[in-house]
């Protein structure tokens, strides 16, 4: 059943497709030298080139280059050898050229593929259409005085990747898994470092609504949204937006808006109302950008390996497609179990790091890239469960105590004295003991109430504090009892 | 083809070029007589012609990369020193409602 | 000799021998300059006091032993040259209060050669012109004027009028231009004096205010063909920081000048021979080719089919590349800024822009904004760019056949100032013979070979192919022996 809202008029599809501006990982701008960090001082890294200052001219940045490639193969896309930059014409407080350099009729990647995987386990294509590079502008910022507007150019001429899906979209759970997918696939490149909250990804949400069976009906453009969540929002909220317009007997126009976050709408943006004609030309500054297919295909030759193909893996290894997902959602994420399974079995570390670590890490608000137990620790933890040093709950002890002291886990066991106990002779003992102490539930077991076998266990474990070895003290029962 | 004043004042908005009243008739008659004596590219037979993308005589011009080096930026005070309106470290533009 | 009346050959000469310093040599210009620049505006700043202390300190290193190839040499630089320090207008108000923290790369080259620089030169506003009539900071008058009629002053060309003018009338020795159309040759010729668009990508455009950037060019004017090669050489060169300059060695071009022309073969384009063409123009350029053909050169007519549509290729290419480098000119971090109370930013930059530009440069703007916009990117744009094309493949055509190509550089004289005003497409017309170099990218030399009737400077043009300047300057050089062109402008220093 696909995903619908109910209008006045009957159940409305939904045609959404996605403007991903990722920023490209590189020391320096696209065109100019000057560095790309986050947060410096306003105005403190910007070239005269950046500034648009007279005379001053474009040079593209190799690694912006790469970069771009890169994710085009990570993207399953088409990578265009020859490929040009164009002037986007438009005048802007931020934009202080006059134009937006960026590449329009010939991008250097084409179309490509990527697979979305949604919460009911369903997986689904969604189309590239293609990707091009382009230099960001500036920051204006409007709370600093009462009458003007403040412009810091720190980030204008940094690269941006422009990620264009095709309208493949259906639903405000795709959208988000799309772009989580990209985000996915950006980070494991390191072509984008995906933060969102830095602006360093955001997204051009186009949405429109129709009928079952009808074409495409006239889409709006959310600007600039900045999170995934704010992606699935915008979605709906401007989806409603246009079937009330529908409904109302009214048209939607084409247009660009805005979503306030705040209160869940969108609105349309003042400032774009005559920004349509960019009157785009190739940009004489610069040459057509000519890559050599060596070049590409070692630059393919050193990507590192990929969330799908990271998956597969580790379904082939024996885990849960389920497992599989969650592991490699983060590059990080999927190291550290790596480093956790390595010559271990790898489902006990999943069951681990998905189980205990996945729980500890919510519980105390901690990251993968910033863990509480390391990696090396966890590992040394499962050895001694394997080599039945600790049983499965002793287990769980350690690990709250290496959560606790950071210690290694060999070092806790010997401090806490948590060694399991697998001396046969004297579980033996305690579970005399133990039958001695409860002959009446003995005789009962022997005149076939078997299903107090768990009460002789547990007692015994009780009496051990929990160090007997399971196996063992169900193995020494059950034979104790058969008498 | 002839601009109408409509198109006058179109391209001069687009262009961000105030236009009082006066100056879009004369305007017009101008661009209009250019236009006209442009109009005669239309005759020459362009089909299968590649476009020149840039200056360059040499027909297999490419871009040229430079490496990912940062050497430039640090120099907030240059870059605002000939601002109409430094504001602080940053430039003053009026308000801009978005 | 008056030190103002040297080559600059003969200056770098006597100041190797010693019979002057840079110091006597700059005081000169800059005394010329006191005196003349009143009448002919062909400074728009005057730098004494800087180019004073560049000439004290030349000659301490020409005496320490540091000689660059212009030490001492004192030159005009074009106000579209960025200099660091020294305010750059580009002949607009809109940059009337502009100073550039950074250099031009070519005007830092012929720093680093130890040149002195005397000051700014005027031009047409963003170097879009023909007349020099179209500067904030004032018209430039040709220091020449007509035998016949020596009260009406007469327009420099344009838009390096300036820097022609300077040179002519001996307030610099050379000077540094940019020629986009032909505001290098056409100024050149005007004025009587040589100057030469190199090969585009010969020269760094950074630095350099940019007009058009697929067809702006810097290059230098001087008196001499072989001062000009001299200037070419200090200028050229490779820059990283220009994407489209050319990484190829610079030739010694001054020796060039001296290859002379047995065995080449210049080709004259048939098309040139326009209907209604002066008859003087005619002659001069029967003359110059008559010259080679005495210096050992073959003569051949050549075809180019598509330069009858030059100028309106380049009268939507320029405007169109224009109308987005100038957008930058938004009084927002630099440059004049105009608002009235209450203004929004939209109203600033259209107060800002319309008070800014001049009305060449506004109706420009706006012709290329138009040719760009949609609907209309095809028919014009587009077609122009294959147009120009064709016309490259013309020129390459032609050189299977030729070495060189010999053809008038204007089709008229220097005109008056009141003259071709109100008429944009008649000042258009002024480029007809230079536009095809720029739009084909290749070099374009103008030498002054002869006297029009009234007794002004007409000058011949030499195209070159791609990157071979030598061959123009061979034949420009030959061209300048032989019409052994002394006729002097009646304003000049010295006189």
């Amino acid at each position: 059943m696909s995903y619908t809202i109910e209008g006045r008029t009957g159940p409305w599809e939904l045609v959404i497709g996605l403007e991903i501006h990722a920023q490209v990982i590189s020391e320096a701008k696209l065109f100019s030298g000057a560095a790309t960090e986050f947060g410096a001082e306003p105005n403190s890294q910007v070239s005269f080139i950046d500034a648009g200052f007279p005379g001053m001219l474009p040079v593209i940045n190799a690694e912006c280059v790469a970069q771009a490639v890169r994710t085009g193969l990570g993207l399953n896309a088409q990578v265009n050898l020859w490929s040009r930059f164009d002037r986007k014409n438009y005048f802007y407080a931020d934009l202080p050229q006059g134009f937006q350099i960026s590449q329009f009729a010939h991008p250097i990647i084409g179309e490509g593929a990527v697979e979305i995987t949604l919460a009911d386990g369903v997986t689904k294509t969604i189309g590239i259409t293609r990707l091009h590079l382009e230099q960001d502008a500036g920051k204006s910022l409007h709370d600093q005085h009462a009458t003007k507007s403040f412009i810091d150019l720190n980030r204008s001429g940094v690269a941006l990747m422009e990620i264009v899906s095709e309208p493949d979209m259906r639903s405000p759970e795709e959208a988000g898994a799309y772009l989580t997918k990209i985000r996915q696939i950006l980070r494991y490149l390191g072509t984008c470092d995906g933060n969102m909250d830095e602006g360093s990804m955001r997204a051009d949400v186009n949405v429109s609504v129709r009928k079952a069976g009808e074409g495409f009906r006239t889409r709006c453009e959310v600007k600039n949204v900045n999170s995934i969540r704010f992606v699935m929002q915008a979605v709906e909220a401007e989806a409603r937006r246009q079937i009330e317009v529908w409904e109302a007997g009214d048209e939607v126009f084409q247009e660009t808006r805005l979503f306030d976050t705040a209160r869940g709408i969108t609105r349309s943006m003042r400032s774009k109302e005559d920004a349509h004609d960019y009157r785009y030309f190739p940009e004489p500054d610069l040459p057509p950008l000519v890559l050599e297919s060596d070049w590409v295909e070692a630059l393919k030759a050193a990507l590192p390996e990929l969330p799908d193909v990271r998956r597969a893996r580790y379904v082939a290894m024996g885990l849960s497609p389920y497992d599989a997902h969650v592991l490699t959602l983060e590059k990080e994420t999927a190291v550290f179990f790596e480093t956790v399974a390595k010559g271990r079995d790898a489902k006990l570390a999943a069951n681990w790091v998905t189980g205990d670590f996945f729980a500890a890490l919510n519980r105390l608000k901690r990251d993968v890239a910033d863990p509480p137990v390391t990696a090396e620790n966890l590992g040394a933890l499962l050895d001694l469960i394997s080599d039945k040093t600790l049983s499965g709950s002793l287990a769980k002890q350690v690990f709250e105590a290496m959560l606790e002291t950071g210690k290694a886990p060999g070092e806790i066991v010997e401090e806490r004295g948590l060694k399991q106990v697998t001396d046969t002779g004297a579980i033996e003992a305690v579970v005399a003991q133990v039958m001695a102490a409860n002959a009446d539930k003995v005789a009962e077991y022997r005149s076939g109430k078997e299903k107090l076998f768990g009460f002789f266990v547990g007692q015994t474990m009780k009496a051990m504090q929990g160090k007997g070895n399971p196996a063992l003290v169900n193995e020494v029962v059950k034979t104790a009892l058969a008498g | 083809m002839s601009l109408d004043t409509a198109t006058i004042r179109r391209i001069a908005s687009l262009a961000r070029i105030r236009l009082d009243e006066s100056e879009v008739q004369q305007a017009q008659a101008e661009i209009n007589g250019i236009l006209g004596w442009i109009e005669q590219l239309q005759e020459v037979d362009t089909e299968g012609v590649e476009p020149m993308a840039g200056g360059s005589p040499v027909a297999q011009a490419r871009a040229r990369l430079r490496p990912d080096v940062v050497n430039d930026g640090g120099q907030a005070d240059a870059i605002l020193a000939n601002a109409p309106d430094r504001q602080g470290e940053y430039f003053g533009v009026p308000k801009v409602v978005e | 000799m008056h030190p103002t009346d040297f080559t600059l050959r003969g200056a770098l000469d006597a100041l190797t021998e010693g019979t002057i310093s840079s110091v006597e040599l700059t005081q000169a210009h800059l005394d010329g300059i006191a005196k003349l620049n009143p009448r002919l505006n062909a400074y728009v700043t005057v730098t004494a006091e800087k180019a004073l202390a560049a000439a004290r300190a030349s000659d301490e290193r020409r005496a320490a032993g540091q000689v660059g190839a212009l030490e001492g040499i004192p030159l005009a630089i074009k106000d579209l040259f960025c200099t660091a320090g020294t305010r750059t207008t580009a002949g607009s108000r809109i940059l009337d209060s502009f100073v550039p923290p950074y250099e031009s790369t070519v005007s830092q080259k012929l720093l680093d050669d130890g040149a002195v620089f005397l000051g700014k030169a005027n031009l047409d506003e963003f170097a879009m012109g023909s007349s020099n009539t179209t500067s904030a900071s004032g018209p430039v008058e040709n220091p020449w004027s007509r035998a016949n009629d020596p009260d009406t002053r007469l327009v420099p060309g344009g838009s390096s009028g300036g820097s022609a003018a300077a040179v002519a009338a001996r307030l610099a020795l050379g000077a540094t231009a940019t020629d986009t159309g032909g505001s290098i040759r056409q100024p050149a010729a005007f004025c009587g004096i040589a100057g030469i668009k190199p090969t585009y990508g010969r020269c760094s455009r950074f630095g350099i205010v940019a007009f058009a950037s697929s067809l702006d060019q810097a290059g230098p004017v001087a008196r001499t063909v072989e001062d000009c090669a001299i200037l070419l050489k200090s200028m050229a060169g490779f820059d990283p920081k220009d994407s489209t300059s050319a990484d190829l060695p610079v030739p010694d071009f001054a020796r060039a000048c001296e290859r002379g022309v047995k065995g080449l073969r210049i080709g004259v384009p048939k098309e040139y021979r326009l209907d209604g063409m002066a008859p003087e123009i005619v002659a001069l350029w029967e003359q110059g080719l008559q010259w080679l053909r005495d210096a050992g050169a073959e003569t051949v007519e050549i075809s180019l089919p598509h330069a009858k549509y030059a100028l309106p290729t380049y009268y939507i290419v320029a405007p169109a590349e224009a109308s987005s480098n100038l957008a930058r000119y938004d009084g927002v971090r630099f440059g004049t800024r105009v608002t009235e109370p209450g203004s929004d930013l939209r109203d600033l930059y259209e107060r800002t822009r319309a008070a800014g530009f001049g009305p060449e440069v506004r109706r420009r703007i706006m012709i290329g904004t138009y040719v760009l916009s949609a609907g209309y990117y095809d028919a014009y744009y587009l077609k122009a760019q294959k147009v120009r094309a064709l016309i490259r493949r013309d020129f390459e055509n032609a050189y299977a056949a030729v070495d060189a190509i010999v053809t008038p550089a204007t089709p008229s004289a220097a005109f008056g100032m009141n003259e071709k005003q109100d008429d944009p497409v008649a000042m258009y017309l002024n480029d007809i013979f230079t536009v095809t170099a720029n739009l084909a990218g290749l070099p374009g030399l103008a030498v002054p070979a002869g006297l029009d009737a009234q007794g002004l400077p007409l000058g011949l043009q030499v195209i070159g192919r791609a990157f071979d300047e030598e061959t123009v300057f061979a034949v420009g050089r030959t061209l300048e022996r032989a019409a052994d062109f002394t006729a002097l402008p009646r304003l000049r220093a010295g006189a």
